[in-house]
């Protein structure tokens, strides 16, 4: 088969779509005018941003009073963990042991400053438990954080579940929907969601912009000082392409969400299945049933992620994995050893996360590359001789 | 960020196998660290002839495997022992900080496999761990950490 170049990285980041980028050209060449200001091209900045606003609180089912913008994910984490915290003053927060860093490592700060914490353990298909998530609840919890979906096994939790038991208790739910918005319909109303982020690479929009939503009357403490912007919640001269960007990529990803979705996961199905048919000793990562439509994860026994990923980077294909020497730490994937893999597993996870743009050849090609790579490093990994079945042992 | 040497070591790895008969053979660091490297040696009047190696790891553990074997070929037994993973970087124009202990585990891998051969033929030995100034592994693999 001829080499191509396959694009399996979606959950690290999408190409902007080019419909999106059009959009966003204008705005930085010809409509510049900075929002606050009261002469016209101000004013039609300020009325873009409005209708972005718009078409994405549309989008969310909420009031477009209730979107704020932000600079991405990890600042809409940020703002709403530490907002509810510096509001609040002290108490306990509830998160999962699977959430990204930049929820973790957020909770962990506030930790340090006298806030204290619950990390709720998931199953075997990523899933934390409702039961322990009520059990987790003391009188002086003041935030539950629970991501969405999970970056790296593509876990999707019972969000609405636990935004009803959230409301029971009085508790603020936030949730990191990075990963899930725009690839799943989301409706905060209906999901019982007080506050939610999510990030426009994601999903076809571009890098450096994101937003929070926060529902009427939650008001966490601002965590950017400054000008008035965003209803004097978060301070800095809007990113006005970036922001069109976000509502076109959001209105139009989720304009062919229902065509996407079963598209997607048989794509998706059709390379778990082959992967773990035609190479032993490998395993999936996370469940099927409550999972992204895009993500794979797949460990892949005896061989090491980086090399792994090494390899299929000269075959063309860009997929990324859990191991220790690709998470830039002492240990791989807090995610998958929270799942119960041992180190050694973990260490030889892939993860390829397609979406709309990967096509049926793509599949083809991975599935075709993938066990040839595997053979090649297995060929020359010292433990693969351990395998159970090996007859020259 | 690799350089092209350490990616021409890792896609085209030099004397990747394994040698029947070995005069010694060296194995060190643990899977649950990431990276296990495993030496060869075939040494003929004290002379390395031949050196094959195995390593489960990432990019820079087979490239340091690679490039260890290709620096002691041809070498007497005690040049080999002379390498250090300082040498091993320097012949893959650099390796990123994270990575130096891949370096060290090469270097170890080299010494383990002299001691193997030493021990054998009963020839007294005070080979020692290089110790590692690393800061990117978790500690199970067995060089001492300085």
């Amino acid at each position: 088969m001829e080499k191509r170049f396959v694009y399996a990285d979606n959950a690290a980041t999408t190409r902007v779509k080019p419909e999106v980028f059009a959009k966003m050209i204008p705005y930085f060449t010809e409509h510049y005018g900075n929002p606050s200001s009261i002469y016209s091209i101000g004013r039609d900045s300020a009325v873009a941003i409005l209708h972005a606003r718009e078409k994405i609180a549309q989008c969310l089912n909420c009031d477009p009073n209730e979107i704020i913008f932000t600079s991405g994910g990890s600042e809409s984490d940020n703002a709403a963990i530490t907002g509810i915290a510096k509001k609040r003053g002290k108490g306990h927060i509830i998160t999962s042991k699977i959430e990204h860093h930049a929820v973790l490592h957020t909770v962990q700060a506030l930790e340090k400053e006298g806030f204290e914490a619950t990390y709720l353990d998931v199953d075997g298909d990523g899933i934390i438990s409702l039961d322990a998530l009520r059990a987790a609840i003391r009188e002086d919890t003041i935030l539950i954080t629970i991501m969405y979906a999970n970056n790296e096994i593509g876990s999707i939790q019972p969000i609405k579940q636990i935004g009803e038991i959230a409301r029971e208790h009085k508790i603020p739910f936030h949730t990191d929907a990075v990963q899930a918005a725009g690839h799943l319909k989301i409706d905060v109303r209906a999901e019982n969601i007080d506050m939610l982020s999510l990030s426009a690479h994601k999903f076809g929009g571009p890098k450096g912009t994101g937003v929070l939503y926060v529902k009427r009357g939650i008001n966490p403490k601002n965590l950017i000082l400054g000008g008035g912007q965003e209803r004097g919640k978060r301070a800095g001269t809007e990113n006005i392409a970036g922001i069109i960007g976000t509502a076109e990529a959001l209105s139009l990803t989720l304009s062919h969400i229902d065509e996407v979705t079963p598209r997607v996961t048989a794509m998706r199905d059709r390379l778990i299945d082959g992967i773990l048919k035609n190479i032993p000793y490998t395993r999936l990562n996370g469940g099927r049933e409550h999972r992204l439509p895009g993500n794979v994860n797949i460990s892949v026994e005896y061989i090491e992620g980086e090399s792994l990923i090494l390899l299929l980077d000269l075959n063309g294909i860009c997929a990324s994995s859990g191991s220790a020497c690709t998470t830039g730490s002492l240990d791989p994937s807090h995610v998958l050893l929270a799942l119960g893999l041992t180190h050694e597993v973990a260490h030889g996870s892939l993860r390829l996360t397609i979406n709309d743009e990967t096509t049926d050849e793509d599949i083809d090609y991975i599935l075709e590359v993938l066990p040839k790579v595997v053979d090649r490093l297995r060929a020359m990994s010292p433990v693969w001789e351990n395998r159970p079945d090996n007859k020259n042992k | 960020m690799y350089s092209d040497k350490v990616m021409d070591h890792f896609s085209n790895p030099r004397n990747v196998g394994e040698i029947e008969n070995a005069d010694g053979v060296g194995e060190v660091g643990n899977a649950k660290c990431g990276d296990i490297m495993r030496m060869y040696l075939k040494i003929d009047n004290d002379i390395i002839t031949d050196v094959k190696f195995k390593t489960f790891g990432c990019g820079a553990a087979v490239a340091t495997s690679s490039m260890a074997t290709e620096l002691i070929k041809g070498k007497s037994v005690k040049d080999a022992l002379k390498l250090t993973n300082k040498a091993v970087i320097e012949a893959l124009d650099g390796l990123p900080p994270v990575k130096v202990h891949c370096s060290v585990l090469a270097e170890e891998a080299v010494k383990a496999a002299v001691k193997d051969y030493y021990d054998r033929n009963g020839i007294e030995n005070d080979i020692e761990s290089p110790g590692c100034s690393c800061t990117s592994c978790c500690g199970d693999c067995g060089v001492e950490h300085k």
